[in-house]
């Protein structure tokens, strides 16, 4: 067995079918203060939210790109429409959505998957929302789920006002900015005291259009004692140009709420990845996150807690799959300000074909902290020669009573452990597509079930070819 | 009889260095053969190369196996051709559990579909007389394992596999008495299921005690030096190796 240089890449033919967009109402390329106004109107914005847009837009304009990542040089803002809408209206009957949009998310199993196990789905195919149901059993407890626009009128307009992008201010960063100027699309969700939601619900957010960028916005409120766990997918397919996500999602757990939130996120690789994570977790209550990030040419993805409750805690699982033309840089953020709050990070990264994974972790705990725990624990798997894995971790500690720990490996398969395995009658192919998803098993157990099986066949697919 | 294995002239290196200096051995269907030696004078490596451990480099001689020359065969199709090697130190493999791993072997090997009950009745019984819990299947393999559990999974998977031929390399090595008895019952169970061809590496007799020996060799500076029925056992065992050349 000698040491592999070169792995093939995959065949992403599942999630690189695209749809010609004739018919779709497009603004055109870059940002200006017109195109933020036109969004505005065509999205019949409350006078709040676009003062809050042309504000947004002004930061973004003040604010320098971020130079501490991977590069972000192919991104030119000049060259993506902000806003790109099907010419239909949202749906919450799949036979009401325009057959090929139908069509894009039966291919990806959104709509088998909510007859199975959902109770509620919401579809985003470029800057809309074409189809949003929540089941009707789940709807009679009071939970909300809808998509912002409906939301900033009627009932819950003043929570929407009260929340919006006040967790992830557009001051954050470039992004940040950029979101709040051009957002459109996403979700909200709010669940009531004590409402503990069984299944999930799930939105799919697909990124048709050559050339533009996606900027939906999830806000989710699970108030004291409710339970929810949601599910987010993305997709898209490969263009030669440039695409860019810049969502924002911001989550407000309550005392002794607990919410879980999961993602998968398969972009195409001509993506920029630039999201913004948030959750603010009140005292006793629990945050959970699950991600996992497959696809992007860029990422830079760092889901952040704020335990802001005592008692509260939050538990972070994460993988990352770099492949050729791949810099996925992730990772996990916590600030603990309750007393005995806890956090626990738990990640596995892979890279081959001249990948490169990051992880990055910041741990805050705050003087008021006291007697507050953190562990991070994060595994790092080079397949190849040519491949790339970092380990990044800052802490900053100011309470004495802190009890902290950071575990991390980095590593590459072991002849000896392929050997062994072959040796019972396995094909190296095999048998180093075991030792892979056995690396990753730990983490993919807590992936929503068809997501977890889905990555196994990515990993035996990835595997395919890699022996040279 | 049949033959089985038929080792000539064996020249193996590793690196630079050879070890075994022409090594000959024939085992015919179902016999037991023992090997004893001294510790660094090639029967590890004898093992290796047997199963086609790439490290190993046969640079003379060749290895027949079942009337085949094994030369080009890499180690996953010796295995399927029915070759086990017990592992002197099975390696650990996170996140794949024992009872999983067994079952892909077993597909692999048959191209078939194992079908989860059977499989699962018959583990279970083996896991008895292996005097193993059963919740070592759903462990990862190998993985906090102690010497002993080790050595008894190796031969969980030789029990599961049913290969017709097996090297057991000190499978019996770091195991304390009672240990060594369950093994011991694990190759007798081996015999009676498969009736296959053995190849027992040993430092000690214990192992051998409720087993019948057709031959034993004893492998000095990288070449068998002298070859016996069982009798030879027990008088290397009194004598040690300096009577050999030692």
């Amino acid at each position: 067995m000698e040491d592999k240089t070169y792995v093939e890449d995959i065949d992403r033919s599942l999630y690189d079918f695209r749809n010609a967009d004739e018919d779709a109402y497009r603004l055109k390329d870059g940002l200006t203060e017109e195109i933020v106004l036109q969004i505005s109107k065509e999205k019949n914005d409350p006078d709040w939210m676009r003062d809050l847009r042309l504000k947004c837009l002004e930061i973004y304009q003040k604010t320098d790109m971020p130079v501490w990542g991977p590069s972000i040089e192919g991104l030119d803002m000049d060259h993506i429409a902000t806003y790109v809408r099907k010419n239909t209206k949202m749906a919450d009957n799949w036979d009401a959505v325009p057959a090929e949009v139908k069509d894009t998310f039966e291919k990806l199993g959104i709509p088998e998957a909510e007859r199975k196990s959902l109770a509620g789905v919401g579809a985003q195919y470029d800057s809309e929302l074409v189809y949003h149901n929540i089941r009707e059993d789940v709807a009679k407890l009071g939970v909300i789920y809808t998509d912002i626009e409906s939301a900033l009128y009627g009932e819950y307009a003043d929570m929407i006002k009260e929340h919006f992008m006040t967790l992830v201010p557009p001051t954050d960063h470039k992004f940040a900015a950029l979101h709040g100027a051009v957002w459109s699309g996403g979700s909200f969700v709010y669940v009531p005291k004590g409402v503990k939601v069984d299944i999930p619900l799930q939105s799919y957010f697909r990124l048709n259009a050559k050339g533009a960028g996606q900027f939906e916005h999830t806000l989710i409120i699970v108030d004291e004692g409710a339970d929810l766990h949601f599910i987010e997918g993305c997709s898209a397919p490969k263009y030669n140009v440039a695409n860019l996500h810049a969502g924002c999602v911001e989550l407000f757990v309550h005392k002794n709420a607990r919410l879980r939130y999961s993602t998968i996120e398969n972009w195409s690789k001509n993506m920029y990845n630039l999201n913004t994570k948030r959750a603010l977790v009140e005292e006793g209550a629990k945050m959970e996150w699950v991600s996992g990030s497959f696809g992007s040419h860029i990422s830079y993805l760092y889901p952040t807690t704020i335990l802001k409750g005592d008692d509260s805690t939050m538990e972070f699982t994460g993988i990352s799959f770099a492949n050729t033309d791949q810099n996925l840089d992730t990772g996990a953020k916590v600030i603990q300000l309750g007393k005995r709050t806890s956090s626990y990070m738990n990640t596995r990264s892979i890279s081959k074909g001249g990948g490169v994974s990051t992880f990055r972790s910041s741990i805050e705990i705050r003087k008021s902290a006291e007697y507050s725990k953190s562990s991070v624990s994060c595994a790092s798997l080079m397949l190849d020669s040519i491949s790339r894995s970092d380990t990044i971790p800052a802490m900053d500690i100011r309470t004495k009573t802190a009890d902290v720990g950071h575990e991390a490996q980095i590593g590459k398969i072991s002849d000896d452990a392929v050997f062994y395995l072959m040796s019972r009658g396995m094909s190296e192919e095999d048998a180093r597509a075991l030792i892979v998803s056995g690396f990753a098993e730990d983490v993919s157990k807590e992936l929503p079930l068809e997501y977890a099986i889905e990555m196994n066949n990515l990993i035996r697919l990835e595997m395919k070819g890699s022996i040279g | 009889m049949s033959k089985l294995l038929e080792v000539s002239n064996l020249h193996v290196s590793v690196g630079e260095k050879e070890i075994l200096k022409g090594v000959d051995l024939t085992i015919n269907a179902g016999e037991v053969h023992v090997l004893m030696g001294p510790n660094g004078t090639g029967k590890s490596t004898l093992g290796f190369a047997l199963i086609g451990n790439p490290k190993y480099e046969v640079t003379e001689g060749k290895i027949v196996f079942k009337g085949e020359d094994l030369s080009d065969v890499e180690v996953n199709n010796r295995a399927k051709k029915g070759m086990f090697l017990s592992f002197q130190n099975p390696l650990e493999v996170p996140g794949v559990t024992l009872s999983s791993f067994i079952r892909s072997a077993l597909e692999q090997k048959t191209g078939e579909r194992v079908k989860l009950w059977e499989f699962k009745k018959k583990l279970d019984a083996t896991l008895d007389i292996l005097q193993m819990d059963h919740s070592y299947a759903e462990r990862d393999l190998n993985v906090g394992f102690s010497g002993g559990e080790k050595k008894k999974a190796e031969i969980l998977q030789l029990l599961m596999l049913e290969p017709e031929f097996a090297i057991l390399d000190e499978t019996d090595s770091g195991l304390d008495v009672d240990a060594v008895r369950t093994v011991s019952a694990g190759i007798e169970e081996y015999q009676k299921r498969v009736g296959g061809g053995l190849l027992i590496i040993t430092h000690s007799t214990k192992i051998l005690e409720s087993i019948h020996v057709d031959q034993t060799h004893v492998m000095i500076g990288g070449t068998i030096v002298k070859t016996g029925d069982s009798s030879l056992v027990d008088i290397v065992n009194e004598k040690g190796f300096e009577s050999y050349g030692e």
